[in-house]
């Protein structure tokens, strides 16, 4: 127990916490997005931000980088890191989609209850991170440092690096995309009508399978965006990256209100910042087991989150 | 969308053999029984190179993974099966069960008997506290709540000093000798045995459960919760009854278990043992004892016997999942789903 680096750190751990809380946000948004139109967590969807970062450093192996590079300049970087982070999108946007027709959508269709669709999703869940435990060989697996890590400038005790301007940035932007595609376009109404009144959303010539298909692909894309921003804060991956990070940005929709888009924004930057400045006073070992405890109080006494409205009342 | 028809397999494993068993007098069942509880016990001596196992010994594979997936399988049966409870976090029971025996006999020198018995009566209390409150909560949350539960135990083994952290507990004491059985570090059938004598008794007891208000109150909130309790069922209280035998049942297989391998590291206790057991029960077919026990004693032989499954079992069972969900959801000995249908007109039962 120390309390006095939560002081003297304050700006460190307050900056670090923003930037793992934009990661979680985006994942955050594919479990919240998906729960809106099927009632249903998608226990699926951290492996498909862990096959995301794979896809990430699969890019940087057939651009020929070893890790041993010095970093590249920032004309470079930026090509390199927008075509890795594409890749990413399309292939964990795929993955979702693939997942959705083969554990959800015969399910959906025959009207079978929760308890069988949960099941699918574990059961896809685990098929996905033994596949890729196999083969990987289990090991951990370094992404090539692309930007140069040294402080750009300091606030307080924070040092700003460009890494984490990039993830900023770039999860900022990608949300107020999202929020004009939920808010501006046909689809994006068809998902909040789903959300709404499944059957009377139906009944007004909205397609379901079409709307619930390009949820799970927002949801994926978004997750794969998330694996390359991951990829370039941390550098590492692993088989398993996705179960702990999984719970976390999971934890993060829920403290925020699950099926609520802004609240699922607003719960990963809480969470983000909680954990930052819990490992510090607790060490690191015990970050996870804080995190459940979170989800567990939440859940307990308010299962609606910090704001309890949910997706289907935002108007547009 | 109709859910409430109720479909009936072409060819249903289950209605075949209890149309059977139905037909049978006391004195044939009795015989039955007898001769089936005989099999089971002689099998260790049974090796053979049709069905023994090549890699490994044969009675170490009765004894792990077939016969303890069997006692958990029938554990976590009462829970997700029986009450419908999604529990993803049953691997915490067993490990509590695994530390209690492995901490009190080391510690304290208590007698491996004492520690079954206490490591049930940790196990439940550890699910009446989670239970108590989670159990209010519905079903994906439950399903989360209890994953982190489980992962938190074991990630609490690894960071404190009384469970050895993660290089876990050695020379874990033996079980003292029983009726003259020696339990030998080099010999497991003694423990097979443990496990056929602890699966027989909660089986017992489990026949005894269903047939009563429990067992009916089970069947009821899984089809229902709400319905259920409108009908003035206690619905927690029985869905805590079914979460708590269940993980006592999780703890006394932790204790054999860790009595068995004398050593534990909390990696033992990780989030695959929790999933392998839920493969069973769903495989099996959930609900129905026989289908689950038959399921888990198969699913834990395929990969000893089969060699190119044991690498691949985690993949090889979460594919399962999803196939047997959306293919037979009812598992391959789904339960019984005839019900009672009287003729309009002469209002006579008839079968259907």
């Amino acid at each position: 127990m120390d309390f006095s680096i939560v002081v003297s750190e304050f700006a460190s751990l307050f900056l670090d916490g923003i930037v793992v809380g934009a990661i979680y946000a985006l994942v955050a948004l594919g479990y919240t997005l998906v729960y809106g139109v099927l009632r249903l967590i998608n226990f699926a969807h951290s492996e498909i931000f862990m096959l995301g970062t794979f896809a990430c450093l699969g890019v940087t192996m057939l651009l020929g980088y070893t890790g041993y590079e010095e970093p590249i300049g920032i004309g470079l970087f930026l090509v390199t890191f927008i075509l890795i982070t594409v890749v990413a999108a399309v292939a964990s946007g795929s993955a979702a989609m693939l997942l959705e027709v083969v554990a959800y959508r015969r399910l959906r269709r025959k009207g079978a209850n929760r308890l069988s669709s949960l099941i699918s999703a574990i059961g896809a869940s685990f098929f996905l991170v033994e596949l890729f435990r196999l083969l990987t060989d289990s090991k951990d697996w370094d992404f090539p440092r692309l930007l140069d890590k040294n402080s750009l400038f300091e606030v307080s005790s924070a040092y700003v690096t460009a890494d984490k301007l990039v993830v900023l940035i770039g999860a900022f932007g990608l949300m107020f995309a999202l929020d004009r595609i939920i808010q501006g376009t046909r689809l994006g109404r068809g998902i909040r009508a789903v959300s709404q009144d499944e059957k009377t959303a139906v009944l007004m010539g909205v397609d379901v399978d079409k709307v619930i298909a390009f949820t799970f692909l927002i949801g994926g894309v978004l997750a794969g965006v998330a694996s390359a921003f991951y990829m370039l804060f941390y550098e590492a991956t692993k088989f398993n990256v996705g179960f702990l990070l999984g719970i976390s940005a999971f934890t993060a929709a829920v403290l925020g209100g699950i099926g609520n888009i802004r609240g699922a924004l607003a719960g990963s930057f809480a969470l983000g910042l909680i954990q930052q400045f819990s490992s510090a006073i607790l060490g690191y070992n015990w970050r996870d087991v804080v995190t459940f405890l979170i989800l567990v109080l939440v859940l307990l006494f308010k299962p609606t989150g910090l704001f309890g409205e949910a997706i289907q009342r935002a108007r547009v | 969308m109709s859910t409430s028809k109720i479909s009936i397999p072409k060819f249903n494993l289950r209605d075949k053999f209890g149309d059977w068993w139905e037909g049978t007098t006391r004195n044939q069942r009795i015989i039955f029984r007898v001769l089936l509880i005989a099999f089971f016990y002689i099998l260790p001596f049974l090796d053979n190179p049709v069905f023994g196992t090549t890699e490994s010994d044969f009675s170490s594979v009765l004894f792990y993974p077939m016969g303890m997936y069997v006692l958990m399988a029938i554990g976590l049966n009462i829970v997700v099966g029986k009450s419908g409870i999604l529990d993803l976090g049953y691997v915490a029971f067993f490990a509590i069960g695994a530390y209690t025996h492995a901490i009190l006999g080391l510690s304290f020198g208590f007698n491996f008997w004492i520690n079954v018995v206490l490591g049930m009566a940790f196990a439940m209390f550890a699910g009446v506290l989670l239970g108590l409150p989670a159990l209010r909560l519905r079903g994906d949350y439950l399903a989360i709540i209890t994953l982190g539960f489980g992962e938190i135990v074991r990630i609490v083994a690894i960071n404190v000093n009384f469970t050895g952290g993660a290089a876990g507990l050695a020379g874990i004491p033996a079980p003292p000798s029983i009726f003259g059985v020696e339990f030998l570090v080099d010999d497991p059938r003694p423990y097979y045995w443990l496990v056929l004598t602890l699966t027989l008794l909660v089986i017992w007891a489990y026949m005894r459960l269903i047939k009563r208000r429990p067992g009916r109150a089970w069947e009821a909130i899984r089809e229902d919760e709400d319905v259920a309790e409108f009908m003035g069922i206690a619905t927690t209280k029985y869905k805590l009854w079914a979460f708590v035998l269940g993980g006592a049942i999780g703890g006394g297989a932790g204790a054999v278990y860790a009595s068995q391998v004398t050593s534990i590291v909390p990696e033992l206790f990780d989030l695959n043992v929790s999933i392998m057991i839920l493969a069973c029960v769903v495989f099996g077919g959930m609900g129905n004892l026989w289908g689950v026990a038959f399921g888990a004693a198969l699913l834990g032989y395929f990969p000893e016997k089969l060699r190119f499954l044991s690498d691949t079992r985690i993949l090889f069972f979460g594919l399962l999942m999803v196939v047997m969900m959306n293919i037979r959801p009812d598992g391959i000995i789904p339960r019984k789903k005839r019900e009672k249908v009287y003729d309009k007109n002469t209002g006579k039962e008839v079968s259907r």
